[in-house]
């Protein structure tokens, strides 16, 4: 589903990825996880059509990107650290908006089935504006949701939450994998990470530096090996 | 694999004019709830008609011969600060990724804003143009002038809504759109003020037409040029 092939990317002299090789599978859960400016959003980005790599391949759902981006875009939900809303439109105004964008067919119907899935119907029209930070959070993936994407995209999305709103998430996240839905998920915290996907990906510097099936794998034994590979 | 309900997808041109207008109605309707740009631009366009009128203490026949040139100054600078600010708002919470995200030709996005854009404009002028008359004791409400305005508007907002895209990404933003912008918008902005003196002094037709002409000619040019790259200017 997720192909990348010897993926290079540079900005000005600076090279960020350097000969990422990675394959996310069909209705595989795979976490991505790094210190600071080790190139994961870079990474996400290129994969979300929002940035050429500099060489390799791409591969997004059967198409090459950036050759076929309008149809990978088709495929994606992408969730990141910013919510990509709009603070003065109602929930559901958002919804609306965002369906219009995806040509998604009977939007009202849909809104609320996403809108009921993240658990905010009642507040569907409220500003978004109005919102706590886990509610934005859980607005930000029914709107990912929305047009029923075959592959999901998580840019850090337990940035700022507290424990409550976290594990919500998680909740939410987990509704989203067991759709059979492909998901790449970047995050800083690893025992959420090996709790949520099948499999992890340590990206250190640029480059791939490790991954492993998360069954059975021992958190702490893993979080060292981590602290070898990225420090 | 489950059924997409984006299956029954439209044409592409129905879906791209459906996105046109969903950014529009989104901008508006935020706009409509915030206030933020269009009050603004309303009180800094008052101002620079105030500050000019005390400013140049003029007689009658020396404020006709000024009036063109200090309307579109009012003009160029307002849609200056209202094209920063669309897309540094956008810029800012992010959200320009979301519409990038979106399967919709980059061309959609563009009309998108530049309808936008444009709505905001004409409204501060609607409300501008009124003002302007009584303190220049001069009446702009003549079709050819309000021609001549909505001619310039459109192209300063074609030209302007490309290069704010583009400025956006910079961490300077706020002083690099007009400096990308006054220059390319040159040709307009003396077209049109050029016209709107003609209209205003009451000169032949023969005299004013060449002008109205160029504003046609930059709007159309500058459209299909905006058509073809802005694709480009969004890619990062």
């Amino acid at each position: 589903m997720l192909d990348f092939h010897a993926v290079t990317k540079t900005f000005g002299l600076k090279p960020v990825l350097r000969g990422i090789d990675l394959t996310v599978a069909e209705g595989e859960f795979v976490a991505l996880v790094g210190p600071n400016g080790a190139g994961k959003t870079t990474l996400l980005r290129i994969a979300a059509s929002l940035s050429r790599p500099t060489l390799g391949r791409v591969r997004v759902g059967g198409y090459d990107l950036p050759a076929h981006a309008d149809a990978v875009r088709r495929l994606l939900g992408v969730v990141s650290h910013l919510p990509l809303l709009y603070g003065d439109l109602t929930a559901d105004e958002n919804l609306r908006f965002y369906g219009e964008m995806y040509g998604v067919s009977d939007l009202r119907r849909r809104s609320t089935e996403v809108l009921e899935q993240v658990g905010l119907v009642h507040r569907r029209g409220d500003l978004a504006r109005t919102f706590s930070r886990g509610m934005i959070q859980r607005l930000a993936i029914a709107r990912a949701i929305l047009h029923a994407p075959q592959i999901m995209l998580f840019d850090e999305p337990h940035t700022g939450l507290d424990q409550d709103a976290g594990a919500m998430l998680d909740t939410v996240l987990k509704s989203v994998a067991a759709n059979g839905r492909t998901v790449l998920m970047i995050s800083h915290d690893l025992p959420r990470a090996l709790a949520l996907a099948h499999r992890v990906a340590i990206l250190s510097r640029g480059k791939i530096v490790h991954t492993a099936p998360t069954a059975g794998l021992d958190p702490r034994a893993f979080a060292q090996q981590y602290d070898e590979l990225t420090h | 694999m489950t059924n997409s309900p984006t299956d029954r997808l439209p044409s592409a041109l129905g879906q791209g004019l459906r996105a046109t207008f969903a950014i529009v109605r989104k901008d508006l309707t935020a706009e409509v709830r915030s206030k933020e740009l269009v009050s603004a631009l309303l009180v800094f366009s008052l101002l620079v008609v105030l500050i000019f009128n005390f400013a140049l203490e003029l007689d009658k026949a020396a404020r006709e011969n000024v009036a063109a040139g200090v309307l579109w100054v009012t003009f160029t600078f307002a849609g200056t600060l209202g094209l920063n600010r669309a897309f540094a708002a956008e810029k800012d919470r992010g959200s320009f990724d979301g519409l990038l995200l979106a399967p919709v030709d980059r061309a959609a996005i563009y009309f998108g804003k530049l309808i936008g854009a444009l709505i905001f404009m004409l409204t501060v002028e609607a409300i501008v143009i009124p003002v302007f008359s009584l303190l220049y004791n001069i009446n702009l409400f003549r079709p050819l002038l309000l021609l001549v305005v909505l001619l310039g508007t459109f192209g300063y907002a074609v030209v302007g809504t490309l290069l704010a895209s583009m400025a956006m990404h910079t961490r300077a933003r706020d002083v690099m759109l007009p400096i990308l912008l006054f220059p390319v918008a040159i040709p307009v902005i003396i077209a049109a003020v050029k016209a709107s003196a003609g209209i205003l002094l009451a000169s032949d037709w023969g005299e004013i037409a060449p002008w109205i002409n160029l504003l046609v000619v930059y709007d159309t040019i500058f459209i299909a040029i905006a058509y073809m790259v802005f694709d480009y200017l969004v890619e990062e």
